[in-house]
Formats: C-alpha cells, structure tokens, sequence
C-alpha cells in the first residue's frame, strides 16, 4: 500500500523484476562460499576459549606437522601497526585494534578471538591441525556488564587505554575501560524541567545483538608471486574491504584487487573484515589460493553484534503535552576495543521530537564482548527504546493519543536537534499522520489480554562516494557497472534511476556490481546510501549519455549540437527532427563508436529518514509470551524507485526488530561464555512468529537527490522493541524496561503486578 | 569432522556384531540430527557410525492387539501420517510436528529423541503418557525397560556397550482415552522446551470422570519426569478445573530445573503448572472425541 | 579407518557416482565435490534450512545427512527445479512478488515450498508458515515469501485445472 505513489515517471514506482533474480532463484548466483579455484586450500581458525586472558606462548609445531597442512599463521605474521589512526571512508580505524581483532596479539579479549590459522589439503585437515596448536593462557577476569566496567576497580581490558573527555579540560582519567565520552546539550534544562508539570525519568537495559545474516563471514585469498593479492569475498564495501586489507598487510591499496561476490546478508555486519588477511597471508605462505570460510558459533562470538547498554532518560512536558525538556545518559557496550555507535545513539535519541531544552551525554566503554559494529540504523533502536517508551508513559500521564502527542511534539523542517543540525524537509509527522489514518489505528482492538503500541524512529541517512560506469550498446541497451554491492535488489533500483534519466525500460539496463579494478570507488553498502547515492552517479552518468548522444545526433543531422536537446528516450533536433534511442545507439558505429558516460557522487547529504510504527499483539499471562497479531509500518521513502524493494526493507527491519524486542540476546556466563551461539538459541523470529507486515510508503521527497529519494534500509527497526513495549503495557498493565522482553522476565513483571 | 568409519548393516545381528566389536567406539546412526552436529562440534567422536536404517525391525510401525510398535528408526513424518496414531496416540503426533521444522522431522526417529536422552527430548514425556516400553537388543538378548526409567541423567541412558534400542511399545489405548503433548518455548517453532508436558487420560462412558491418567514432564529435572502421584490424583476423580490445577500443583513439586538460557528455574516451576493443566485440559477434550483447538507454539 | 568410498545416487534425474569420506556430509560433496553451490551453507546444524534439498522426495537439510546415506537416494536440489530455461511457478512466483533480497536463503525456502506444495497443494498462511519455520530468512521479513508461496500455489492449481479442462 502506498499513499504517494509517484506518478509523473515511467521507470520509477514500477516494480520491474530484479535483474539478478533468476541466479538466484536457480542457485546459480554466486556468493562467497561458492568460490572454487585450482589449488585452493582450506582454511580453519583457531579461537580463545577464555573471554580475557595474555597469551603466553603460541606453538603450532604439531600443527604444522600433520599431513597435507601447508600453512600456519599467527598474528606474528601480520606486520606491526604502531599506533597508526587510519581514515577509511566512513570513519577512521585504529589500526593496532583493527589488527589484533583479526589475529590477538598479546591478550585474547573475547571468548573466539582469533588467535592461529591453518590452511591445508580439505577442511577437516585444517580443522583437526588446528586442535593440536598449543596456546599458554594467564586468565584475567573478564568485564561483561557495562555499567561495571566503568567503576574504578574494574578489569582493565587495554592498559593505555584513557577516556576522551567530551571537554578537553576534564583530564586524564588514568587506566579505564570508558573509550571516550559525548555531551551535547540545547537551552537551559534545568527551566525546561521546572516549567514542565509532568516529569518522567526511567531506566532502560538492552542486551547485545546479532545482525543475524544467514550467511558466514568468507574470504579466498590468492597472493600472487608479483605481489597482487585478489581476495573474493561476501562484503558490504569491497573498496572498504580492500583497504582494511592493505592497510592490515602494510602493502600499498593498489596491489588489493577485492572482488565482491554475491552476499549473504550484512545489516552492518560485513563492513569490517575479519578474514582476508589470514586467508592472503596462509596464500603468501603456502603458495596456493585459501579459502576460509567462518562457522556459525564464530559469526555469533566473534564478530561485530550490536552492544548491549543502559540509558536513563528523563523528559518535562506541560499540561497540553508540549515536551518542555529532556535529558539522556547511556553507556554502551563498545565490545573489546573502543568505537559502539553510542555516538550516533546520542544524535539520535531526541531526533523525532522538537525539544527546547535537551541534554545528552554518553559513554562508549570496553567490554570483554566481541567488537561491535554496526547493525541497521546503529544505536538508534537501543534510544528509541527509550524515549518511546517515557513518551507513552507520559501520554498516559496527561490523557493524550500518542499520535496525537507525536504530532504536536514532532521534528519538522527547521527543527534543530540536540547535538546541532537543524533538519530541511523531513516527513517525520507525515508518518504519524499516515499510522493515525491507516485502517489499523482506526479499527479497534478488542479480546482480552491485547494491547495495541506505536512508535516512531528516526536515522540519518548517509551520503558518502559512488561511481557508476554506463556504457551504451548497439541494441539500445546499457550495460551498467557500478561499485555498490548489493544486499537487497540495488542492482535494480540503480538500473531504474539510469532507466528513467535515459526514458529506456529498466529491462533494458543490465547491471552488473564490479571489483575494485573494474570501477570508481565506491563505499559501502550501507548507511541507507546505496539508492540515494549509487542513485546520483547513475543519473549522473545517464546525464553524460544524453549529452554525447546529442552530439551524434547532431552529427547526423549535421547540426549545431547545441539545437539539439535529449527528451524523453531520444534526441531532437531542429525542424521537428527527432531520434529514438535505441535508433541512435544502432548508428553508435558510424558516429564515432562507443558512448560511455561515467558519474560519481560525493558531496550530496541525505535529509534524514522517519518513521511510525502501530502494533497489536496479545500476551499469554500465564507464560508471558507474546503474540504478534498484527503490524503496520508507516515510512518516509522520499520517492520510492522500486516499491516492492522499499516495502521488502521495511517489513524485514519490522521483523528484526521485533527479534530486537522479544528474544533475542547474547546469553553469557560468568566465565564470559556465551551459551547460545547457535540459530537455535539465538532466537530470531521464524516464518511463523509473525504475521503479514502492513506497508505504508510516505513520499515527502528529498530535496538532495533528483528524483526526491531517501533511504529506507535503516529506520524500520527503530521502533519496534518500543512499540511492543508499549503494547504490552496497554495489554497486561505492565511496562517493560529491559530487552528482549522474552517470557521469563515478562511474566516475572506480570506475577510481581500482580502481588502488589 | 573427526575421521570414522559408515557401516550399514541390513539385518539385526550385523548390527548388533558391530556394536560389539571390542576396541572400537560405535554409535548407531538413525535420522542423524542429533549425532551428525555433535560429531562436528567434537563432543561425540566414534569410530564407527552404524546407520540402523535398512534394519527391517527399526522400521516397524504397526498397531495390533499387543498395542503400537514403533521402530527406533522410524523417522518423524511417517508418525505423523500414520491415521492410528493420529487418532489414538495424538501426544506422540504432537511432539512428533514439532520436533525441529519439517526437514529434521524427514530424518528424526523417537528412538533416536529418546537415546540422545536430553532432558527437553520433545517425545519422551508424550511416551512416558503413553507408557511405551523400550524393546532393547544386546550381546545377552532382550529386554524390556519401562521408558521412564531409560533416562539416566542429561545425555545418559541404560543403554550398554553393544546394545541398541529396536522398538518402543506402547499398549492398547482404552476407550474414552486421549492424550496430548505441549511445550513451552520463547518462539512458535524450532526451539528446545523450555518445559514439557505430556498428558493421557482415560475417561468412564459419561466423559465426566477420570478413570486413569498418566502425566510426564520434560525439561525440568536431569532426566524426562514421569509426575507419579499427580497421575495417581486424578484417578478415580470428576473432571473439574480444580482437580486439575490439583495435578499442576502435585507436579510443580516434583521438578528440580535449572536456570539457563532457556529460562530461569523460578519459571520452569511456574509454567509446568501451566503446561500440566493445559495439557490435561487438551487430553480430556480429545478423550470425549472432541476436536481440540491447538496450534503448536500457541 | 575412514576410508573413501563410491556413492551412487540420483542427482536431478542424473545416476551420479562420486568418492566421499564418512565423514563428509551431503551438503559438503554437493558443493565441494558436484560444484552444486546452489544448497548454501548457513549454521551447519540444521537450524537455518538454507541447504534444504529433497531426499527421496522429502526436504532435509544436507548439512545433517552423512553423504554415504545418499547411496541410492534422489536427491533433488536448487539447480533442478527448472525445466531447461524453464522456472518452475515457486521460482517464478519469487520472483515476481519479490520475494529475496540477499538470496542466500532462496534455494532453501524455494525446496521447502516444492515439498510443501507437493504435500498440500493448497496451504492456508498459517500452514506455510508452520512448513517453513525451518528456513531462516533474516532479509524480508517472510512477508512477500508467505505470499509468493500462496501465489505459486494459485499458478499451480490454475494450471492443473486448466490440464483437466483440455483432457
């Protein structure tokens, strides 16, 4: 269901079959483990069993003693990084971090760091060589809570570690876990709570959480004898890739070439790289090309999740619900080196509202967890959880709709946030407004033990680089190569940007994501940027198409190119002349050959992205499960160019979130285990938790991108672990303040209810 | 995986002769659901997997005068098409839809569930309900071992070196009898119990009056529970809803679970008096003939 | 002690011999040794369905079939679901209804929809949704697959009814 559906393009808004769709509904495309070259061997990785131990001493003697093993590695095999601070395109890499996260240096910080590689003949010699590596451990203990690894007294995880203080002046906090600290702060708080006659202050838990792509991190590696290193892997950013990957090995970017197979999924997660360098270097060692390919239980222990934190958050409204001030502080859970998206949670918590007076101040604090990294809209869902939840509480308090208090409190053109910018067009009510007259909110929930939620999200949205490549053939189409990796039927929605420029059929676009070699750089995919930006350069390259196909024209009709103009599919000249494309792309060989048109992207910035969310759901009082019964997502698209593609990003952050909400977790031990790396255990929700997800495309189009588009990949898992809350409370009475609100502590909370 | 040895004997004895071969570990292979993922992470490493599939006697299914024959071998699927079972053994059509999704359930057998000896195994409670009988072949012959003493703690059974499980039988079901098994578990389908609960009851002519009954309890002790005297309560007894929150209380008082990351021992005591009454309540229902209302994981 | 051996089974209509290690499971010779990358490695524990084939006409997941059982069996996978360059309704009707994003998923739920469609060629939603809980997709949220699989259901029903009414 749309509420704007575009109607003034011929391309955009129609829902044209992918162009990679047959590979993969016949098994035939590509990903990562597909790889098979001649020679290649078989990597297998060996990884603490202690969550914070120094490592001793490392023997592979045995290891490498077993039949058909040809190489081993450690991390002395990996060059010495110094303290080099390395830019790489979305933000900056401590490259000692980035380098012992890949193979542990002198500590081991988390249970499956890395510590040793063997690659041999098949993966059972690999797997059964590596058991006989001798690691010396000293345990330490290990820091698994947020909250208590920034007391003093508290495990050290990096000795040189010292906090970055918000404000310079604050001083050296000698050896700590807190990474580093945020502060922003709008008007005078302490007027804005004072004017302000309800207050509301509550505290919020969530636990650490997987992206959960279905498939395992991989790379192959083959490191030529001339010093070219090919790595072909499952990625979000294959430019990204490369340069961790020469920056890890220390050899200059151009001797990477990465070539981006097909992915399994990333939601955030494949942007760092965890396994080209061991595969290069086993290469380097053995002469042969390696492939290493990640289990399940690594992929759970020991690579980026989204942390766990703890926020408190306290917000003033007056009587007619106007909030008057707001307050957060939170901690997250950075994992075993510095760099959680607490940042971003702290731009984000009060991002959706209009607050006057607003104070927001985070830590971003070590852990003996895995690193994390990002994971769809990062930070914003843990925040979202938040506020949602205190604005319900408070709309509860005074008598208010929630959507109604949504629409006088909402974020609109010209509202600052927080922590600065002032937002340009943005469609954040428009999406409160879309949830306040979907046929869900205006149907009333009735049946015992039910309750109904919303919620609302917001994300930036990135921008960042992109190069497409578009090249017109003799038959009227256009080969298009482009940088951008694509997760979730991009090829497509480039295509149709490309299409609609040109006033050719998508189908006539064909698509094609090349390796670092192949095309302009391009970073990566994620940020929501992929259709806005990899978006630009299309029609940035479509643009140089029409103006060079106006000068063959011109040379046909021997005219002046400049009376001569590209419109709708095709050129016209003077005297009413015209020719189609497809016409003129036949004639390319007698008017000079190829026409190509190259288009990048870098300056343009994303206005931001929102959305609302309505939820039913019905609780068993008895066990404290809860039941989804029905869901509707209302959400700014800026202009949606493939529906379908939009809808799809939509329903599967709904559904994500929803996990988010209801079960899942890492579940540790004391000894800093986590017991449940397993799809079993790890529960996300399967086809048969959840009902059909409602789509309300908005439209409010974006003014930075010529067809209006904003990202839709991120926002949509903001708000659903708040709107269940919510939901929740309206059902049973109870207000849920910890993630997952999985049946144990749900009904815990239900039986203390009822108690009191 | 550790290097082993695949045999796949087609008659008993082969079989048997294998598994007591001296010097050598052997585990027999039968859907493999459970055996294949522990060899891959290491925790089970024998010498020798026997697949126990093309042995006739492992694949009975058959109802006679005796009751049903189940052979250990029989995989998930053929219990659920099998209209006899349907119609009178339902607790084992039960756990037998749930156990895994629909592709572990093409190779999973009960007597496999019942020789991994998990204490969440989702057929162990509905055979206890249904009092089966383990029919196990060995070095010295036969014997016969009652299902709720074939568990002898988390992963451990009564099973000795050489001998493998045949058949599981379970008598005739009276008239007016109905059972049933559920589970608890945080998502609707393909979790571990975080308790079960299997049920079978027999009523008088009327439907109104319990004349046996029989309640087991899975994942809330080391081993499958069979609930003795909440069974032993309801016997004799008019159906009534305090009668069976009776049996509920009686079985929260025999478990002994632990906290995990399936749920916390607080909340397995509480939901085996949910699951106790919710099951029962389903076991009447289906006695009388009537069609109950259950979808799994609701 | 582990000694390689020939297993002869039937792979998408085609007798196929090939040489395995016990300790080989079925998902790793179809990849590895049949170049039949279409079943997808996901958990290796039979939690995620993404390497579901049919076995003797039934869904199972490879990773938790040893490739010595598949002595003799059919095995249907992924790559013979099409006819030709024909796609079958299930592989069209993702297609259509936009039911991937990534596609790592696809082959598995595309050979779980197969079993179910042959076992009940008109589910309710609440069927398919019990028949696929064993297939993970983290990308789409189930909704345009829950549908996709409705709609090949319809196509196919259509065209049975339509090969009746010419007989």
């Amino acid at each position: 269901m749309s509420t704007g559906q575009s109607r003034k393009y011929k391309v955009i808004g129609t829902r044209p079959v992918r162009h990679d769709g047959v590979d993969k509904v016949t098994g035939r495309a590509k990903y990562g483990a597909d790889v098979r070259l001649t020679g290649m061997l078989y990597a297998a990785m060996l990884r603490s069993p202690h969550a914070h131990a120094r490592i001793k001493r490392i023997d592979t003697s045995k290891a490498a003693a077993v039949p058909g093993v040809r190489a081993v590695v450690t991390s002395a095999d990996l060059p010495e990084q110094g303290d080099r601070i390395v830019e790489l395109g979305e933000g900056a890499a401590n490259m000692p971090h980035l380098s012992s996260n890949i193979l542990a240096r002198d500590k081991v910080l988390y249970r499956g760091h890395a510590v040793a590689a063997v690659a041999a003949d098949n993966i059972h010699i690999a797997e059964e060589a590596v058991k006989l590596i001798q690691v010396e451990y000293e345990i330490l203990p290990p820091e698994m809570d947020v909250v208590k690894a920034m007391r003093s007294g508290a495990s050290i995880l990096h000795d040189d570690l010292r906090t970055e203080f918000a404000s310079p002046s604050s001083g050296d906090s000698g050896p700590t876990n807190v990474a580093k600290q945020y502060l922003f702060e709008k008007g005078d708080v302490a007027a804005g709570f004072s004017r302000s006659e309800v207050v509301v202050e509550r505290e919020f838990d969530t636990a650490t959480v997987h992206q959960g792509y279905i498939e395992p991190h991989n790379a192959t590696a083959l490191w030529n004898p001339d010093g070219k290193i090919t790595v072909w892997m499952s990625t979000q950013g294959a430019f990204s890739a490369r340069q961790q990957t020469a920056e890890v090995l220390r050899v200059p970017v151009s001797s990477v070439k990465v070539v981006p197979m097909e992915i399994g999924g990333g939601f955030g997660g494949k942007i760092p790289i965890y396994l080209p360098p061991v595969a290069a270097v086993l290469s380097r060692k053995s002469g042969r090309p390696v492939k290493l390919v990640m289990q399940r239980a690594d992929v759970f222990e020991a690579t980026g999740p989204t942390p766990g934190s703890h926020i408190r958050l306290k917000m003033g409204v007056s009587k007619d619900g106007k909030i008057q001030a707001a307050e957060a502080w939170m901690a997250f859970e950075a994992g075993a080196y510095p760099g959680s998206p607490v940042g971003m949670a702290c731009m984000c918590v009060f991002a959706c509202y209009d607050i006057p007076n607003g104070r927001i101040e985070g830590y971003d604090v070590c852990v003996n967890r895995p690193r994390t990294f990002a994971y769809r809209a990062p930070g914003s869902t843990h925040v979202a959880f938040a506020i949602e939840s205190v604005i319900d509480e408070i709309c509860q308090k005074i008598g208010i709709d929630p959507a109604e208090f949504r629409l006088k409190n909402g974020a609109r053109e010209g509202t600052r946030r927080v922590d600065g910018p002032t937002f340009p067009r943005v469609g954040m009510v428009e999406t409160v407004e879309a949830i306040k007259n979907s046929a869900h909110y205006r149907t009333p929930l009735t049946g015992k033990n039910r309750g109904r939620g919303i919620a609302s999200g917001f994300w930036f949205n990135v921008g960042l680089k992109s190069s497409v490549t578009a090249t017109v053939n003799n038959d009227g189409t256009v080969s298009l190569v482009e940088g951008s990796t694509d997760i979730g039927g991009t090829r497509t929605s480039i295509a149709m940007q490309l299409a609609e420029t040109l006033g050719i059929a998508a189908e006539d676009v064909n698509p094609t994501v090349a390796d670092t070699d192949s095309v302009g750089y391009t970073d990566i995919t994620g940020g929501s940027r992929v259709t806005f930006a990899t978006g630009i350069a299309a029609v940035e390259a479509a643009k140089e198409i029409q103006r060079q196909l106006v000068e063959r024209a011109a040379l046909l009709w021997d005219c002046d190119p400049k009376a001569a103009c590209y419109v709708d599919g095709g050129v016209q000249g003077p005297d009413g002349k015209r020719i189609g494309f497809k016409e003129l792309a036949e004639k390319l060989h007698l008017t000079g050959g190829a026409v190509i048109g190259n288009g990048t992207s870098s300056a343009a910035q994303q206005g931001g992205a929102f959305g609302t969310h309505c939820v039913d759901l019905e609780v068993d009082p008895d066990t404290g499960k809860v039941q989804i019964l029905r869901y509707t997502i209302a959400q700014d698209a800026g202009t949606a160019i493939h529906p379908s593609y939009v809808e799809g990003q939509m329903q599967g952050g709904v559904v994500q979130g929803i996990g988010w909400a209801l079960n899942e977790e890492y579940f540790y031990d004391e000894q800093g285990s986590m017991r449940n790396a397993t799809f079993l255990d790890y529960r996300m929700p399967t086809t048969y938790d959840v009902p059909m997800i409602d789509t309300i495309i908005v439209e409010v189009p974006d003014p930075a991108h010529p067809y209006g588009v904003r990202g839709v990949g991120e926002v949509p898992i903001c708000p659903p672990p708040a709107a269940i809350a919510n939901a929740i409370r309206a059902a049973v009475g109870v207000r849920m303040r910890e993630l997952p609100m999985s049946p144990p502590r749900l009904l815990a909370e239900i039986l203390k209810a009822q108690t009191k | 995986m550790h290097a082993f040895d695949y045999q796949a004997p087609t008659t008993l004895r082969e079989a048997l002769e294998l598994l007591s071969k001296p010097q050598q570990s052997a585990r027999p292979l039968a859907g493999g659901t459970d055996l294949i993922d522990q060899m891959r992470v290491g925790r089970l490493t024998p010498e020798v997997v026997i697949d126990i599939k093309k042995i006739a006697e492992l694949n009975a299914l058959r109802v006679d005068s005796g009751g049903l024959h189940l052979g250990a071998a029989v995989p998930c699927y053929r219990i659920c098409s099998e209209r006899a079972i349907i119609d009178d053994y339902s607790a084992l059509v039960d756990s037998c839809r749930i156990i895994g999704g629909v592709q572990i359930q093409s190779r999973a057998s009960l007597g496999g569930n019942l020789c991994n000896s998990g204490p969440a195994g989702d057929s162990i409670p509905s055979l206890i309900a249904l009092q089966a009988t383990c029919l196990i072949a060995g070095p010295q012959g036969t014997r016969e071992v009652p299902v709720e003493s074939f568990c002898t703690g988390p992963g451990k059974n009564v099973l000795r070196t050489g001998e493998l499980l045949i058949e599981l039988r379970m008598p005739r079901r009276a008239p007016h009898s109905g059972s049933h098994y559920r589970r608890m578990i945080p998502r609707n389908e393909m979790d571990i119990a975080v308790v079960g609960v299997g049920a079978s009851v027999q009523l008088d002519a009327t439907g109104k009056t319990i004349v046996a009954a029989r309640l087991a309890l899975g994942a809330v002790a080391p081993t499958p529970l069979y609930a003795e005297s909440a069974s032993q309560l309801l016997a004799g007894q008019p159906v009534s809803d305090a009668l069976i929150a009776k049996a509920a209380q009686a079985a929260r008082e025999i478990v002994k679970p632990i906290s995990d990351m399936r749920g916390t021992a607080e909340y397995r005591v509480h939901v085996t008096g949910v699951l106790v009454q919710r099951a029962l309540q389903a076991a009447i229902v289906r006695a009388r003939g009537e069609a109950c209302d259950y979808r799994p994981g609701h | 002690m582990s000694r390689k051996r020939v297993v002869s089974a039937t792979i998408n209509g085609d007798l196929v011999e090939f040489l395995c290690e016990p300790r080989q499971t079925l998902l790793e010779v179809l990849r590895n040794v049949l170049e039949l990358t279409g079943a997808k490695e996901g958990c290796s524990n039979g939690n995620c369905g993404a390497c579901t084939v049919l076995m003797n006409g039934r869904p199972v997941v490879s990773c938790l079939v040893l490739a010595m059982e598949a002595e003799g069996a059919e095995i249907r996978t992924i790559e013979g679901v099409a006819c030709g360059s024909h796609l079958d309704e299930v592989q069209q009707a993702f297609l259509q209804g936009a039911a991937l994003q990534c596609g790592i998923c696809t082959p598995g739920f595309i050979m779980q929809t197969e079993a179910l469609l042959a076992e009940n060629p008109q589910p309710s939603e609440d069927e398919i949704r019990f028949y696929l809980a064993g297939n993970l997709c983290r990308c789409t949220g189930y909704d345009k697959i829950v549908r996709a699989v409705q709609s090949a259901a319809a196509q196919r029903q259509q065209a049975s009814h339509s090969t009746q009414a010419t007989r």
